[in-house]
């Protein structure tokens, strides 16, 4: 009935692509998992400073973040080289800190209003004066948790 | 059928290579999450009366514009702020209402009463950087975290964890409600005898 062995000789067979699809959709899914979507670009030089007393973060929809740092080159001709905030994809003045913090507080759900943590994200070579600054604004709409994000690693590295 | 000659080559190892892959990035690649400091902020108004605390109770650092410490007026180097910072909290020289029990400090009468009335207030200059900051204030945390440890393991040894760790599961996300019940009870105690009383004073903005 059937014939199983006819090889002939010298010919290569074709390779079979068949599982190719399953070996990309892999990847896709495993790359959609664990990537993050990065929702605003970074437009402040921003080197995280070290600790390692730390702890993790709250749940991502419980966070309002707010950079700080010295525009990067391409933007200081327009906002000047000493230190600004960045707020959403924008370089805001340190007095836009409150109102920020109220319009965000307002788009998130009513049951984690009161909830919400304010991760600062400075880069290590700014001055206090700015971050003094945004923790009076913050005091100011009462938004008082807040969080210094910094890289695990040791302290004396700053 | 007759006319097919070659057979199909053997695709059962493709399954191997994709593992491969994957085991491949799970390993390489880290899955980030944030992580810092956590702190809370004073409420917005002034106090119009503000409790009257001894200056025995206060530890006092300061941090100047070149990253330099001064404690209790004494210029000191970075590494060695968690131990003095330890020994301050820890000293536990009350006496009658104010004693400590749990404290294994000097019990020097000259420095704090109690953990729960010793206060670290942390001041700094508007020039500082925001990197020695973060490296004081980490070393602070350090200072209370340390004597959490010591505490929580002498007083649940069945826990088999310290306060560090408590914490780490208590915030995790994946924890079982009765499980948390019962570390928050713990900690509630843990962060009562050791309170964390850092103050932030108003950075200094004459010099």
């Amino acid at each position: 009935m059937a014939k199983f062995t006819k090889k002939k000789k010298g010919e290569l067979p074709p390779v079979s692509t068949a599982s190719l699809p399953d070996i990309v959709f892999m990847l896709l899914f495993f790359f959609m998992t664990v990537t993050t979507m990065k929702d605003s670009e970074l437009k402040v030089i921003n080197e995280l400073p070290y600790a390692d007393q730390v702890q993790k973060l709250d749940k991502k929809d419980r966070i309002i973040y707010i950079y700080a740092g010295k525009p990067h080159e391409r933007y200081r001709a327009t906002y000047g080289s000493a230190a600004k905030v960045q707020l959403n994809d924008q370089l805001r003045d340190v007095k836009d800190v409150g109102a920020y913090i109220l319009e965000e507080r307002a788009g998130r759900r009513p049951e984690i209003q009161n909830v919400l943590t304010t991760a600062l994200k400075v880069d290590k070579e700014t001055n206090m004066g700015l971050i003094s600054d945004i923790k009076q604004q913050l005091r100011d709409v009462n938004a008082l948790k807040i969080n210094y994000t910094t890289r695990v690693g040791e302290a004396s590295q700053n | 059928m007759a006319k097919r000659a070659i057979p199909e080559v053997n695709a059962g190892s493709m399954a191997d290579i994709a593992f491969l892959l994957l085991i491949f990035f799970l390993v390489t690649t880290t899955i980030e999450t944030d992580s810092g400091i956590n702190r809370k902020l004073p409420p917005a108004e002034d106090q119009v009366d503000p409790p009257i605390i001894k200056q025995k109770n206060i530890f006092q650092v300061v941090v100047n514009k070149n990253g330099q410490l001064l404690v209790e007026e004494q210029p000191m180097e970075l590494k060695d702020l968690r131990e003095a910072a330890m020994k301050f909290l820890d000293n536990g020289g009350g006496t009658g209402t104010d004693a400590c029990s749990y404290c294994k400090g000097a019990k020097d009468p000259e420095s704090s009463d109690n953990p729960t009335k010793a206060i670290i207030s942390l001041q700094n200059d508007r020039e500082t950087k925001y990197g020695t900051y973060i490296a004081v204030q980490n070393e602070l945390v350090a200072a209370y975290n340390d004597l959490r440890n010591r505490y929580t393991l002498a007083k649940y040894p069945n826990a088999n964890m310290n306060y560090v760790q408590m914490q780490e599961e208590y915030d995790d996300p994946q924890t079982e409600e009765n499980v948390k019940d019962r570390l928050k009870k713990m900690l509630d105690d843990i962060k009562e005898a050791y309170p964390q009383k850092l103050s932030e004073a108003e950075p200094n903005k004459t010099n």
